[in-house]
């Protein structure tokens, strides 16, 4: 085994060890949860009510037809902890392998993702394979039950819906709903292996219905507000008595509008006066780039910020700025 | 024809909402117009998804190089669809107990919401994190100062990366009152409020005259390029 | 030194970038202490804008960021929750991302069932959930809510929801608050709500750096408050829980300073950056000095 690889090894077999036993030792890494419980009972036809509010008071609860389910909440260590020094045999919170082995699994697609920074590998290919998948179909799923069940179908067929997703759901049936049902089945069009030209329509719709949007959003707030916005006092007074400083920053700011669309008006040439007046337009620029630049490092560092936050509080437990667990370090 | 009658649809989607926007007895026109739009939308997200099937099953098939990558993302996407849309482990919505199907899908617990919650947000938020990295390497390799151009741009970097944070603050927290406006941090206000305000002025009033023309050019079918190329 | 840093392999940087991050997170995450914040004007308008709302004066949040974007946006969710809720005002959660109801989620468990459990739904708050078709919506609810929202987010019907029936369109709320991380967000809120309706709709937002300067043209007539990238939720933070936390002696939980936080790391890497710059600059300048091409 070469040098390079020989160093590798040590390296991740003594992460790995470090890894269980910080897991063993401190439980890090582990997750919580309190179990809630739901009862129902079926106290007239069609009328299910929870035996613990008010409302089954009035009711006689013997011999009805109940249902039952378990939740789960998410818990603090500290709450786990409290609950078991509490020793209390009816203690609702309890250790979770499922959200515990989530941790371990989030951890490790981040140390995949990170691992990219270092050399293409087959982890980071896992990960970015596994993010695919997930997000298209996490997307279809939200559309599907967000949109498609109560604004198409919900619409479309109201009683139908209301029989097993969303039994709230009352209404007469919109037929004109119809119009977007078939548009989407044609779009779906795009994906057969002929007759892709009867995605066009749907297309044509999409595409004339973002024109005709954007055509009016854009006139009225980027262009005709802007020109408006731009309309300020280059004279500034207060109280009576003349504001220097804002009735200069004015006037820099009208200049700064002008001299940059002077310099996007590339229907002139650039040359004499308009050439000079467009390299002031370009200084604004490029204030306005570095600005960007500025604000775009903030933001992206922020992200990374909170990645680590994850790996350092969430799964290492070493540090806990949220006060989840009794002894942080 | 195939071609004609989706310029007449576009031409009346679009002109159906400029109408509505300026006449109010026809804004019920626009609002059914925007909302076949928005259920369409929610329908591309179905056409997207199975079109990244179609191009993984076809590369799985086809034996391309990584196509075990590619069924690693078709079982995540099949995993993650079954247990989304047949709402697998939710329970019922508490206003109706005795219907299975009424919970949210999104319901804590969930095995849709242990996806979220341990795949698709750590592996995309850490994709994003990555950029820190990356805007790193760029500034060191490519950030020049070769002209006054560019050393406006560098500069005006400067002052906003030191005046966002307290290092700025810290390091003009010298100047007297009378000077106030150099200390950093408020230096970094009125850069932001006059010459970046004027910048983005100027670019958001030329790209507004742009989608105007652009989106004029579609409704009127002078620009067909989104019909695709000249064949079917 | 010109040739060390010439023939610098990129991966020294990721380290030091990694490290400008992780040594302050530990050290802050350990101490406790983070570095101070000190408003600016923006913060104080939009901090104002809800402060001037009365109990029982209806908000619109619109949470229209993922995961992606949680780093920069999540601590401007969670104060912005806090505020109304401490206001006592109603607010009615909705998303134009699909990403976004599991935001919404959060800020609910996170402060509302934590610091306010004595907040019934459907009467001081309620999760609309998400639509599609990004401006299509803001088009379709600022004349008309019901079209679209025909139910809430758990399937009940719109105007079954107590704190439903005052509500027909967008132009019914007193203030719409947007946490935007992209299209469709704030720029979107502005050009089809706040234009076409001055008089009846009034937009607070926070945004991610990325947009931040993008969205400085609208201010102040579109757009009174902005909160642009973490400094923006910093400065949120401080002036929202100075206000109920610290002025009444009162020590603020950690989940609420998450923004101050982050402005420490903020700190390093931003030094870090310039530092690379000038690095890069020194290579440049001892470049043209040799003649090398």
């Amino acid at each position: 085994m070469d040098r390079q690889k020989l160093i590798w090894t040590v390296v991740f077999a003594v992460g790995a060890l470090g890894l269980i036993i910080n897991a063993l030792t401190r439980d890090a890494g582990s997750a919580y949860v309190k179990s809630v419980d739901h009862e129902f009972a079926l106290v007239e036809k069609g009328k299910w009510v929870d035996v613990e509010s008010d409302d089954a008071l009035d009711f006689d609860l013997e011999g009805k037809e109940r249902i039952r389910w378990s939740s789960e909440e998410q818990a603090t260590y500290r709450d786990y902890q409290q609950s078991k020094q509490a020793k209390s045999d009816e203690s609702k919170y309890s250790f979770s392998l499922s959200m515990t082995f989530g941790i371990w699994v989030a951890a490790m697609f981040t140390l995949f993702i990170m691992s990219f920074l270092f050399k293409d590998n087959p982890f980071y290919k896992f990960a970015e394979s596994v993010v695919v998948g997930v997000s298209a179909a996490y997307w279809m799923v939200v559309g599907f039950w967000d949109v498609i069940i109560p604004n198409l179908f919900g619409k479309l067929s109201p009683s139908f819906i209301s029989n097993w997703a969303m039994p709230g759901l009352s209404g007469e049936a919109d037929f004109w709903y119809l119009v977007p049902l078939v548009l989407g089945i044609m779009l779906l069009w795009r994906l057969a292996p002929s007759g892709t030209w009867i995605s066009r329509w749907p297309l044509a719709f999409i595409i004339g219905t973002t024109a005709g949007i954007r055509l009016m959003g854009f006139i009225h707030a980027d262009f005709l507000s802007q020109i408006r916005n731009s309309i300020i006092p280059l004279a500034v007074f207060e109280n009576g008595s003349f504001l220097f400083w804002d009735s200069f920053l004015n006037l820099v700011l009208i200049i700064g509008v002008l001299t940059a669309i002077v310099y996007f008006f590339f229907s002139i040439e650039h040359k004499g006066v308009v050439g000079k007046t467009a390299r002031v337009g370009i200084w604004f620029l490029m204030v306005t780039f570095g600005a960007a630049f500025g604000y775009t490092v903030m933001g992206r560092i922020a992200l990374l910020a909170i990645r680590l936050e994850f790996l350092f509080d969430d799964w290492l437990w070493i540090i806990d700025p949220a006060m989840n667990r009794i002894a942080g370090i | 024809m195939k071609r004609t009658v989706p310029l007449l649809i576009t031409a009346f989607g679009g002109f159906v909402l400029i109408i509505a926007y300026f006449i109010p007895a026809t804004q019920g026109w626009g609002e059914t117009v925007a909302i076949w739009f928005d259920v369409l939308a929610s329908i591309a997200f179905i056409l997207g998804g199975a079109n990244l099937l179609k191009i993984h099953l076809k590369k799985m098939s086809d034996r391309q190089s990584g196509w075990g990558f590619s069924a690693v993302t078709v079982s995540a996407f099949l995993i993650t669809l079954t247990v989304g849309l047949a709402k697998v482990g939710v329970h019922p919505s508490l206003n109706f107990p005795d219907y299975t199907w009424s919970g949210s899908y999104r319901e804590m617990g969930s095995p849709f919401w242990w996806l979220y919650e341990y795949a698709f947000k750590p592996l995309t938020a850490t994709m994003f994190a990555m950029l820190a990295f990356y805007v790193a390497s760029a500034a060191f390799r490519a950030f020049r100062a070769k002209n006054i151009e560019a050393i406006l741009l560098l500069g005006t970097a400067f002052i906003i990366l030191l005046g966002r944070t307290f290092a700025g603050v810290f390091l003009t927290s010298w100047l007297p009152d009378s000077l106030s406006g150099l200390r950093i941090e408020n230096l970094t206000v009125t850069i932001m409020q006059v010459f970046n305000t004027a910048g983005n002025r100027a670019i958001m009033i030329g790209i507004a005259l742009g989608i105007a023309s652009t989106s004029l050019k579609v409704l009127l079918g002078v620009d067909r390029s989104y019909l695709g190329g000249g064949e079917d | 030194m010109y040739d060390k840093l010439k023939n610098l392999d990129r991966r020294w940087i990721f380290l030091l970038m990694f490290l400008s991050v992780a040594i302050p997170i530990i050290i802050i995450g350990i101490t406790g202490q983070s570095f101070p914040e000190k408003p600016t004007d923006l913060a104080y308008s939009t901090f104002n804008a809800i402060e001037d709302l009365k109990p029982g004066d209806k908000v619109l949040l619109s949470f229209d960021f993922d995961p992606a974007s949680e780093g920069e946006l999540g601590p401007m969710a969670t104060a912005f929750t806090y505020h109304c809720a401490a206001n006592e005002l109603n607010m009615y959660f909705m998303a134009l991302w699909p990403v976004g109801p599991q935001m919404i989620d959060n800020a609910i468990e996170n402060v509302i069932k934590k610091d306010f459990p004595d907040l019934v739904y459907g009467e001081d708050y309620v999760n609309l959930g998400f639509k599609s078709g990004g401006e299509g919506v803001i088009k379709v609810i600022v004349t008309d809510f019901l079209e679209l929202f025909s139910t809430d987010a758990k399937g009940t019907p719109f105007n079954d929801i107590p704190m439903n029936k005052e509500i027909s369109s967008v132009q019914d709320m007193d203030l719409v608050i947007n946490i935007s991380a992209g299209s469709a967000g704030t720029k979107e809120w502005v050009q089809y709500a706040v234009t076409p309706y001055p008089d009846e709709i009034t937009l607070v937002a926070g945004c991610t750096g990325v947009q931040a300067p993008l969205l400085y043209p609208y201010i102040p007539e579109q757009l009174p408050g902005l909160l642009g990238a973490i400094k923006g939720a910093a400065e949120y933070e401080k002036l929202v829980f100075d206000k109920y936390y610290r002025d009444e002696g009162k020590v603020v939980p950690g989940r609420y300073q998450e923004g101050v936080r982050r402005m420490g790391p903020q700190l390093v890497a931003h030094l870090l950056m310039i530092l690379l710059i000038i690095a890069g600059n020194f290579i440049y300048f001892v470049e043209k000095k040799r003649g090398v091409q």
